[in-house]
């Protein structure tokens, strides 16, 4: 197959991060690779130093190609249909592979790959992919552990005021501990903590700068998909108020994510942080605009925090919208009432019958 | 202190005996069994007993209630000590620390002037029969009380800005299953960071020391608001009200080790620094407190010293727990209802011996009830505590006396090793627990067995009902006497939870009218 155009890959990466991403990538110690799923071939548009010296291979000979060039006779074909599994169902995969050197000799490594999705367009964008190589060789034959993560979906037990503008959104526990599923595999040789390690510390570094250097080119990317499609974090409790609010019935807010309520004008920002502050399990507040069923726009000051149940564990976000301009009676500022209703319903979810 | 009671005594009874006189020597034993309180009181010089009676004045049958034991033999038992305030330190710390101008934003001298704090005032309820309990708030609009708002905002404020020790909602709760539905929280961390103190267990009065950690000490930002009494009538709330130190202002804090969401401390009167004791004023403050936050998941509690109150600052607790509390659900047995339409109850089959107050013809009359039984019991060394709940309908006065038994040595090692001490929220029936192991084997029966170490015993408890009767001079209601001559029936069941059981028992209570009163 003929390589795809240099031009393609130079797009791909340029586009996305700026021009000091290649500087700082280059500063990485770590063996890695970036490859775009979306050229035909799926090919390569990064390596990395190391990854070059560790596979022998030029910059010139990688970039453009697939990763099966690094592939030979002795390895598990096993394990190179889970990685295209994962590419497939753009997850990410952490597994031992034994890869060839430009000068035919094999090596084993731990294979660590994680897509990087566009924040806008919720689709993968890139994948990375680092290798570890592994100094020494084990016997042993793994299990694999699934997480399985429920999503909770009891609703409030103590009525919230109904003057409160409120929305509780369930978390399954796959997304409290997002780990990366090991699937059952058969292999003659597993990497050490030490190296595993080392995988996760590059995939960070990786990512950390893409992320970074995305945001100068406006094309935000980000480690976790936040397609609104997918069952991320759906609303299980919605108050009378917050429908008044936005103009929507019960049965077209329960089941979806907030996202919803984003539009056009609404700042991608105040978006992210939003994200970060659910994924760091911290209560953040922000000023956002959103939008109401009719298509209007409003300001909406709105508090999100982390609630847990009896277990101790996050069991909900709650969100809490005030418009803006809205007066209380008694004189408590929004925040401090958007705080008593966190409160209140942080006092109904934490004893909840067994 | 009160001892159990057992039955017997060696010698022949003199008054010398019961008397806690000063400087006389006496072995270590208990006071055993008021043989019949009859005979006792009768030779009592002074008409009605006890309240305000001190030791050293002798002759009064409160006297016998105190521990022979003397000065010289103090009580104490070793705890580690709840920190309940960022800025508690240990003691000897505190006492270098004096003198110096502290830059910590507290609520002495130092810092207390131009200092900042939310106001909220509450309506006074003088005509408001004590029965109805819900103040008329000007807005209907939300069936949410305003305190309650205020309360819960500012606590999470708080907890947003990490001056929680921890995340209280992060510790494991459950109920444990039975028909009690005792809770128990696995709190480790809750006790973590302080040495272990010696507390004195034997004196329910202790004069205020300003050398030991007391709430002025503790940083403005641990304030949740003022608490008081409006001047016009009125529920009003004024956001950043000055601190007038001349108006004795009472504040609502955080409790920095919280045993719940929402856990706060209400201090009366904060820069009077009162000791731990009740008078009439500042249990109606608390009574009011219960009211206007209107949730029935939102209780005050109340320990004496000696009933494991660790700072002899005055101060009730609270906070929110949103299923009911054993004690709430326990049947009670009506003891009788007083002249003001105070209905004062007992528990049954509950592990722990206590009275029930409800009703009043005014909120001043439940009050003052309680707070006058609460006084007899601290003027006579009997360490208690008090659950106020309902939205303060209904309160629970517990006489113990655990620390005693803990002190003398008479608490298995087992109950001991759970470390949990039996205060007002663990007498309710919601027990923090600080082993993994403790908080996984609890069930309801070992719950059981502690609170019943906490209780006096049945004949004890009798006793002490008795005198706390005598003592106050609870009037009868005329009423009753009419229903007691005439046999009809209460319109109110005498048995709350269960129905029907109505054994009558007689019991001579001697008041000055000498009058005769038959507990149903």
């Amino acid at each position: 197959m003929e390589p795809p155009q240099l031009g393609l890959i130079e797009q791909s990466f340029n586009s996305r991060y700026s021009n000091w991403a290649r500087e700082a990538l280059d500063e990485l110690p770590d063996n890695f690779t970036i490859t775009d799923p979306c050229i035909s071939g799926h090919p390569i548009v990064f390596a990395s130093r190391g990854f070059l010296k560790m596979s022998g291979y030029s910059r010139d000979q990688v970039v453009g190609r697939n990763g099966r060039m690094f592939q030979g006779p002795n390895t598990c074909r096993r394990s190179v249909m889970e990685i295209r599994e994962a590419i497939r169902e753009e997850r990410g995969v952490e597994i031992s592979l034994l890869n060839y050197r430009k000068d035919g000799t094999p090596f084993w490594m731990l294979f660590r790959m994680t897509p990087v999705f566009g924040k806008d367009e919720g689709r993968v964008i890139h994948f990375v992919a680092v290798q570890v190589p592994i100094l020494r060789r084990r016997q042993r034959r793994r299990n694999g552990e699934g997480l399985c993560g429920e999503i909770l979906s009891n609703s409030c037990r103590r009525e919230v005021c109904s003057s409160s503008s409120v929305e509780l959104a369930g978390v399954s526990a796959a997304d409290s501990d997002c780990r990366v599923t090991a699937l059952e595999i058969e292999e003659k040789c597993e990497a050490s903590d030490t190296e595993k390690q080392l995988a996760a510390t590059a995939i960070r570094n990786v990512l950390s700068v893409l992320t970074h250097y995305s945001e100068s080119t406006g094309r935000l990317v980000c480690e976790k998909r936040v397609d609104p499609h997918l069952p991320d974090i759906p609303i299980v409790y919605a108050s009378d108020a917050f429908l008044r609010m936005t103009g929507y019935a019960r049965n077209e807010v329960l089941g979806q994510n907030c996202r919803f309520l984003t539009g056009v004008d609404t700042d991608p920002s105040a978006l992210h942080q939003i994200k970060q502050s659910i994924q760091a399990q911290q209560a953040c507040s922000v000023r956002i605009l959103h939008y109401r069923k009719d298509k209007s726009s409003f300001w909406n000051l709105l508090h999100i925090s982390p609630v847990r149940n009896a277990t101790g564990k996050i069991a909900y976000f709650v969100g809490v919208q005030i418009e803006e301009g809205s007066v209380d009676r008694h004189g408590l500022s929004p925040e401090m009432r958007q705080l008593s209703v966190v409160g209140s319903i942080k006092v109904a979810v934490r004893i909840s019958s067994p | 202190m009160i001892g159990k009671g057992k039955v017997g005594c060696q010698r022949g009874r003199q008054v010398a005996d019961i008397t806690a006189i000063h400087g006389v020597t006496r072995p270590l034993i208990h006071v055993r069994s008021v043989r019949r309180k009859l005979d006792i009181i009768q030779s009592n010089p002074s008409a009605h007993g006890g309240r305000g009676a001190l030791p050293s004045e002798g002759g009064s049958p409160s006297d016998l209630l105190f521990l022979a034991g003397g000065e010289r033999m103090m009580l104490r038992i070793k705890r580690v000590p709840t920190v309940v305030s960022n800025y508690q330190k240990d003691e000897g710390e505190d006492a270098a620390r004096r003198g110096g101008g502290c830059g910590r934003n507290c609520l002495q001298k130092c810092c207390i002037p131009g200092a900042k704090l939310p106001l909220y005032t509450f309506k006074r309820a003088e005509e408001i029969p004590g029965d109805k309990c819900v103040l008329e708030h000007d807005d209907n609009q939300a069936p949410v009380a305003f305190l309650d708002s205020l309360l819960l905002g500012q606590w999470e404020d708080r907890m947003q800005r990490g001056l929680f020790r921890y995340d209280v909602t992060a510790c494991e709760t459950k109920v444990i299953p039975g028909r009690c539905g005792f809770m128990a929280q696995l709190n480790e961390g809750r006790h973590l960071k302080k040495r272990p103190t010696e507390f004195r267990v034997d004196k329910v009065l202790q004069p205020f020391d300003g050398n030991k950690f007391n709430f002025t000490k503790v940083g403005q930002e641990e304030v949740l608001f003022q608490f008081d009494a409006s001047e016009d009538g009125e529920v009003q709330f004024f956001p950043d009200a000055p601190v007038d130190a001349d108006s004795s202002p009472s504040v609502v804090a955080i409790n920095v080790s919280p045993i719940e969401y929402g856990h706060v401390l209400l201090i009366p009167r904060i820069l009077e620094c009162l000791p731990q004791r009740i008078d009439r004023e500042s249990f109606l403050l608390a009574l009011y407190m219960a009211i206007e936050a209107g949730n029935p998941y939102f209780r005050l509690g109340y320990n004496s010293l000696g009933a494991f109150a660790t700072i002899n600052h005055l101060h009730f607790q609270a906070y929110y727990l949103a299923v009911p509390f054993p004690i709430e659900k326990a049947p009670t047995r009506k003891v009788t209802t007083l002249g003001d339409g105070v209905k004062i109850s007992e528990l049954f089959d509950y592990p722990v011996r206590g009275l029930v107050f409800e009703g009043g013809n005014t909120l001043q009359d439940l009050s003052n009830a309680v707070s006058d039984a609460c006084i007899f019991l601290q003027d006579n060394n009997i360490p208690h505590n008090v659950l106020i709940a309902d939205c303060g309908k209904r309160i629970f006065l517990l006489p113990q006396c655990y620390a005693e038994k803990q002190a003398l040595g008479e608490v298995s090692s087992e109950l001991l090793d759970t470390q949990v001490n039996p205060a007002v929220w663990e007498i309710s029936g919601h027990m923090v627990l600080k082993r993994k192991k403790d908080y996984e084997e609890a069930s309801e029966e070992n719950a059981w067995r502690l609170l019943a170490e906490v209780s006096l015993s049945e004949e004890r408890f009798e006793e002490v009902k008795a005198l706390i009767f005598e003592a106050c001079s609870y009037t009868l209601s005329e009423k009753e006497d009419e229903h007691l001559t005439q046999g009809a029936g209460d319109d109110k069941p005498p048995l709350e939870g269960t129905g029907s059981i109505n054994k009558g028992r007689n019991c001579n209570m001697v008041s000055g009218t000498q009058e005769c009163l038959v507990l149903q």
